[in-house]
């Protein structure tokens, strides 16, 4: 099934195989999770496409001095606004910098803004929510009245506030997501809490002495977890959505760092004489952007069959 | 019999006139009222009742583990210390370390995301602060004594590997990890194969001798009982209604209810015509109980009017040392039996299918 797979025109029909096969395992009961959930993620031929540009992103991050021809800052005096040639692939901006380092040395900037305003989400979304669902009452309505004022505020307005207050940077654009983006995730903690804490293992693990937060997190937060590598997935991507975003309107990282959204706001004034310069960073938060999502979805389906 | 009767032996629990309720939006639901029994070390002290005569509250009101249960008297007294006055740190100590629980439904009571060897070991872990590999090696030493073959790697394995009969061996090698006093067996065998019960009961006895403990078995079979426990108590609408050793309870009962019990079911000795005698009616609702005797709706031997509607009978001493009954009229029972209650129900009948062959119209 694997050695073909890509290479026959009947992607219907290879789609369906893997499901076919479903069944069997299921009586079989045999096989570990793990292998069970890689198994139907390799079928998603969107999901492995999005699993391998995260991987090159990540490469790219990674051995960014490598890859890159020039520096960040380095000008090329007398090449302003020249489109892709050989010296300079995605040719250079309004000062003769070279917009495809630049572009090399934003995935730095993306990923480590995508992951940790994620984390900090991850780990806000999480507490409050598992607080919320396993305790219930007051303390439920309490965090989920703090949400419903979250969810009131519009993020740019807040991003504005705090950036005002810290200054421009990008860990300004992380605070601001990271504290921003965790009502989702609240949410959907908090609901799988409450599903999960009347269950009878729950219950189990109560008569057996445990004490509440190891019930909360060893318990039960590892049978929710599935919605919450979902959601996180895709929550990078659109936080490196929302980080070129803020960058765009001048709220993110000033000047010299080579954010994308800050790229694609420097090149939408010359867009009619140099669109090299908009549409590279672009195209990398495009695909970027697009490859998270394309994970989140197959890790779903691969994690939760029964919803496909 | 045993030469030493359990009596002599340490008490371990002590239910003095526990009252227990639930608040729910069509009332107050009376789920334990005035209950008192002692539980003592080695012995199995079986609860029978059907679904809603408050069997399960009154155990798992001795863990404190329904937290919307709301306790107005009695105390439960646990090697002397009246549990429902301690910190709830206090409690949660005696949860699993010295008081544990075997749940019904062993598909649902084990985590899913946790290998069965983790799950006990965690026991281990939390109630005597053993490290991951020492807490491992328990685990397999207690699927070991549970009588699960290849322990080792089993150990390793997820509960849906597992059987659903060693899913059940696993619960109880779970509960019994850190040694308790006290199990507390909540219908162990109804989510099992008849062959399977008699396996995991026999494992639960052996463990009980192994580690000295006692056992509150709940349960609506009778047939388990009969089997396993030393001492009887039945439950009816949240209250005691009868009270004794197993001899007593099953050869010489002196409650209507529980020789209703006793005359619903099959013996192994039946010639196979004999009928089967029913409890008419539907158990009474826990918010709305029959005045007096909460039984006497449904109760052959009701004496109405009279006291049977008017006044809720005490649990009494009615023969021997310690065979207790709530029936007003309990010392007219001495010498009914099941057969009795059967022959009646037989002559009964043939008097109906004379009355509806006559009268076809009526």
């Amino acid at each position: 099934m694997t050695a073909h797979r890509g290479v026959g025109p009947s992607t219907e029909l290879e789609a369906m195989e893997p499901g076919g096969g479903d069944g069997l395992t299921d009586v079989a009961a045999a096989r570990p999770l793990r292998k069970d959930v890689w198994r139907r993620f390799k079928s998603n031929k969107l999901a492995v496409v999005g699993l391998g540009l995260v991987i090159i992103l990540v490469l790219t991050a990674v051995f960014a001095p490598l890859i890159a021809t020039h520096t960040i800052i380095e000008r090329d005096s007398g090449h302003f606004r020249e489109g892709p040639s050989g010296s300079h692939f995605f040719g250079t901006d309004t000062i003769g910098r070279d917009v495809f380092s630049r572009v090399v040395y934003g995935a730095r900037v993306s990923l480590k803004i995508g992951i940790s305003a994620t984390s900090i989400a991850l780990v806000i979304g999480l507490f409050l929510g598992a607080v919320a669902g396993f305790f219930g009452r007051a303390l439920d309505s309490l965090i989920m009245r703090i949400t419903d004022i979250f969810l009131a505020i519009p993020y740019i307005v807040l991003a504005v506030a705090i950036a005002s207050l810290l200054g421009r940077s990008e860990n300004t654009v992380i605070v601001v997501l990271g504290f921003t983006g965790w009502l989702g995730i609240c949410r959907i903690v908090r609901s799988s809490f409450l599903s999960l804490r009347q269950l009878e293992y729950v219950e189990a693990a109560t008569a057996l002495g445990y004490s509440k937060w190891r019930i909360m997190f060893r318990h039960i937060l590892p049978n929710a977890l599935q919605p919450i590598i979902v959601y996180g997935t895709i929550a990078v991507g659109s936080v490196i959505l929302s980080e070129a975003a803020l960058s765009f309107l001048g709220v993110g990282p000033v000047d010299p760092t080579p954010a994308w959204g800050l790229m694609v706001a420097d090149g939408k004034s010359v867009l009619a004489v140099a669109p090299h310069m908009l549409f590279f960073p672009g195209a990398a938060i495009f695909i970027t952007v697009l490859a998270f999502v394309f994970i989140g979805d197959g890790l779903r389906d691969a994690l939760d069959p029964k919803l496909k | 019999m045993t030469l030493t009767p359990p009596s002599t032996r340490e008490v371990l629990l002590s239910v003095r006139d526990l009252e227990a309720k639930f608040t729910t939006d069509d009332g107050i639901v009376r789920a334990v009222d005035g209950v008192s029994f002692d539980v003592h070390r080695g012995e199995v002290f079986a609860i029978v009742g059907e679904s809603g005569s408050g069997k399960s509250v009154t155990a798992m009101t001795i863990l404190g583990l329904i937290p919307t249960v709301e306790v107005d008297r009695g105390e439960i007294l646990w090697k002397g210390r009246d549990v429902l006055t301690l910190p709830e740190e206090e409690r949660r100590k005696i949860r699993g370390g010295e008081i544990a629980m075997i749940f019904q439904d062993p598909l649902t009571a084990l985590n899913p995301v946790h290998t069965v060897g983790r799950q006990i070991g965690e026991m281990a872990r939390v109630h005597e602060g053993l490290g991951k590999k020492a807490a491992m090696a328990r685990a397999v030493e207690m699927l070991d004594l549970v009588g699960i073959p290849e322990a080792k790697e089993r150990a390793k394995m997820y509960p849906h590997e597992y059987s659903g009969g060693m899913r059940q061996r696993a619960m109880i090698a779970m509960a019994i990890t850190c040694k308790p006093d006290l199990l507390i067996a909540d219908e162990p065998t109804t989510a099992l194969d008849v062959t399977v019960q008699a396996q995991v009961l026999e494992v639960l006895i052996g463990i009980k001798d192994e580690i000295d403990s006692g056992i509150i078995l709940i349960t609506h079979d009778l047939g388990v009982v009969a089997g396993l426990a030393d001492q009887v108590m039945v439950m009816y609408a949240g209250r005691q209604v009868e009270m004794g050793t197993t001899e007593e309870i099953f050869y010489e009962s002196r409650h209507p209810y529980t020789l209703g019990l006793l005359a619903s079911l099959p013996r192994l000795d039946d010639e196979g015509d004999e009928p089967l005698v029913p409890i008419t009616g539907a158990p009474p609702s826990l918010i709305n109980r029959p005045s007096g005797c909460a039984f006497h709706p449904r109760c052959r031997f009701a004496k109405l009017p009279g006291l049977c509607d008017t006044e809720v009978p005490a649990l009494r001493l009615v023969a021997g040392d310690a065979h207790r009954s709530a029936c007003h009229y309990a010392e007219t029972l001495e010498g009914v039996t099941v057969d009795t209650l059967r022959a009646e129900v037989d002559q009964a009948e043939l008097v109906a299918a004379d009355i509806d062959a006559g009268e076809p119209g009526a």
